[in-house]
């Protein structure tokens, strides 16, 4: 029974992990660019919940909707603004620059006199509410985030599938060149790919704000979700998320039955005995560049 | 404007290109070596700790700047090198011996962690790195009977074969020794086959492996190298600050270093002692703004951040050679300088290499 409590929790964090893997799978794919910024993305969201509920004080729903809507406003934007830019230089260029757009998404909110270095708890409806089932003690919170997570997987999956849109950004994604000449807009689906990535990272954000606080530093966990992303397979989006799963659990079993420390270090161990085993990933595909 | 006329390999690799050059380094090292008499003893703790970080940085250019690849976990190898040197020095073995020790462990552990990771493309040596360092904090922080835990560890003044190093002038000048000895290996490394082999990788992983260059083989070596000089780095900060804790070598360390590099300018060896230079002196210029600005931004604890973050994504947006692209520039504007133009380093519009596999 304890190993179930366990495995739930564990899911429950695993699905915070995969929501922020998820987001910048979603940009690896459309722009081959790899963000440090998705946690610092997370953030954001999470405080604009917090500013919504608190200062301008929406009811619940709308301070969600409206927080979500104005991340990925804000992620197009940013695509606009810095990254489009420079495209097509090196990776590496791409990787500092949104090392350095966390670092101000940070500093920024750390400025804000009073609120931003104090830490805050989000005014959620379900607060520390418990359901028992059987022998199970249900946390709310948690239950939530697996939903939400349900839900916007199934979401996301009819975009991909159903929607001229998703269909487009799949087509982008997978040959740029080609999709640009097949009339598609690829230039306009790169700034969507940022807008959609940055509102599942507000979603994360919101959804991990109940069970641990609102902070400037909460961005950190979005280390952990590279983890996940090199567990699933980097550029896979079902691999993000069964990956930030796989690590959630991991993390949470380690936590209980493995001497203290190696908690922390779980994940990351996992990515090592990863890459050596099964470097592409599990949903990774293995094939090689040819000239 | 000076005109060279190349006859001669020998004259193509040569380290001095013209007289200018032997000029000038010979006229820095000349001041570098009487700096302790003439600068303020705080200072020269600086400088000392710019050198420090510059033969980090060299190691981290080598890796990022000449082979293409990066690693986000750079300070775990500046750990490993300083609780080696620690461990060692405390044990009574002389700094030189210690040193080594410190660099071969280094490099062996970056050696063991980049073999999987090496062997993918694009990203992953991130990954792994950046997971790596991650555990070596961690394991630094619980193995108590080494490492002291979180309560960190002190360490002895150096001894080299005898000589007490005590006085901040004495280790000023060991740490002159070793960065010039570091600079020269790299520079030399640079012009020989296996630092164009680097280069060759960097600038197309393809067309290197078809010229016939063992990509994992150049690539563990780049990698082995480069966490030797971050062990090198390690123990001689171990030794500046005499007292070494985990959360020294954490996340927040591997990125000022990755963001000394790409600020000083990836792909050249000056730019890692220009970025050091500025990684020191940008909290000594932001205190001394603090005071100038009103309260609710100079006291704001972000500050500091916020400066980092968006004089990176300025140098990335505007500048990607760095401060020593800006260096050129100016240098080009002088030699040539009624004929300068504006569109002579413009950035040439490239198509994105594309790591797609279809």
């Amino acid at each position: 029974m304890q190993f179930l409590q366990l495995v739930i929790s564990g899911i429950a964090q695993g699905c915070i992990y995969g929501l922020i893997a998820l987001g910048f799978v979603l940009i690896y794919k459309a722009t081959e660019t790899v963000t440090f910024a998705q946690g610092e993305l997370m953030m954001l969201g999470a405080f604009g919940g917090l500013a919504g509920m608190t200062m301008i004080g929406f009811p619940f729903w709308l301070a969600v909707l409206s927080s979500i809507a104005a991340m990925a406003l804000f992620g197009v934007l940013l695509e606009r603004v810095v990254i489009r830019p420079i495209l097509g230089q090196p990776a590496f260029s791409i990787v500092m620059l949104t090392i350095g757009i966390g670092y101000v998404a940070r500093g920024l909110i750390t400025m804000i006199p009073a609120i931003g270095t104090e830490t805050h708890t989000l005014p959620v409806p379900y607060k520390d509410q418990i359901w028992k089932v059987g022998g199970l003690i249900l946390n709310v919170e948690q239950m939530v985030v697996i939903g939400a997570t349900a839900v916007l997987c199934a979401l996301l999956f009819a975009l991909f599938k159903y929607s001229k849109l998703g269909v487009a950004m799949q087509a982008s994604s997978q040959n740029q060149l080609a999709a640009y000449y097949m009339g598609i807009p690829v230039k306009k689906l790169n700034g969507l790919a940022w807008g959609l990535a940055a509102a599942v990272a507000a979603v994360a954000g919101l959804l991990l704000a109940p069970i641990t606080f609102v902070h400037a530093n909460m961005g950190f966990i979005g280390l952990k979700a590279f983890p996940a992303a090199v567990v699933g397979g980097f550029g896979s989006l079902p691999g993000a998320i069964v990956g930030g799963l796989i690590i959630g659990i991991i993390e949470s079993l380690s936590g209980f039955y493995l001497p203290d420390g190696f908690k922390d270090t779980a994940a990351y161990i996992m990515v090592l005995v990863m890459l050596m085993v099964k470097p592409n990933g599990l949903f990774g595909e293995n094939l090689r560049k040819k000239v | 404007m000076r005109f060279i006329f190349k006859t001669d390999y020998a004259q193509d690799i040569k380290l001095a290109k013209h007289g200018g050059h032997i000029f000038w380094y010979s006229l820095l090292m000349l001041a570098m070596l009487v700096a302790p008499w003439v600068v303020a003893e705080y200072w020269l703790a600086q400088m000392t700790f710019v050198m420090i970080y510059a033969i980090a940085g060299l190691g981290l250019m080598l890796l990022a700047g000449f082979t293409g690849l990066f690693s986000l976990g750079h300070a775990a190898f500046l750990g490993v090198g300083a609780y080696t040197q620690a461990v060692l020095t405390n044990a009574g073995v002389p700094f030189p011996v210690a040193l080594v020790g410190a660099a071969a462990l280094s490099a062996a552990v970056g050696f063991i962690v980049g073999l999987p990771a090496l062997r993918v493309k694009g990203i992953y040596l991130g990954m792994a790195t950046l997971s790596f360092g991650f555990i070596v904090e961690e394991v630094l922080a619980r193995w108590e009977s080494v490492t002291g835990g979180n309560a960190g560890k002190h360490i002895k003044a150096p001894d080299v074969f005898g000589w007490k190093i005590e006085t901040g002038n004495e280790f000023y000048f060991l740490c002159l020794v070793i960065t010039v000895i570091a600079t020269l290996a790299i520079l030399n490394l640079l012009r020989s086959p296996t630092g164009r082999a680097f280069v060759a990788i960097r600038d197309s992983e393809i067309s290197a492996q078809s010229m016939g260059i063992q990509l994992s083989y150049y690539k563990t070596l780049s990698f082995a190298i480069s966490a030797a000089l971050a062990g090198v780095a390690g123990a001689l900060y171990a030794h500046k600050l005499q007292f070494i804790s985990p959360e020294q070598f954490n996340i927040l360390q591997s990125i000022d270093l990755l963001l000394m590099i790409v600020i000083g300018g990836l792909g050249s060896v000056h730019g890692a002692f220009l970025g050091a230079i500025f990684l020191i002196t940008m909290p000594q210029v932001i205190a001394l703004v603090k005071d100038y600005l009103p309260p609710a931004i100079g006291q704001a604890p972000g500050l500091q951040g916020l400066v980092y973050g968006v004089v990176l994504v300025s140098f990335v947006l505007f500048e990607p050679m760095g401060l020593y692209g800006r260096w050129l520039k100016v240098r080009t504007y002088l030699q040539l300088f009624p004929f300068y133009r504006k569109g002579m380093f413009k950035r040439q519009k490239s198509f994105q290499k594309s790591d797609r596999l279809r």
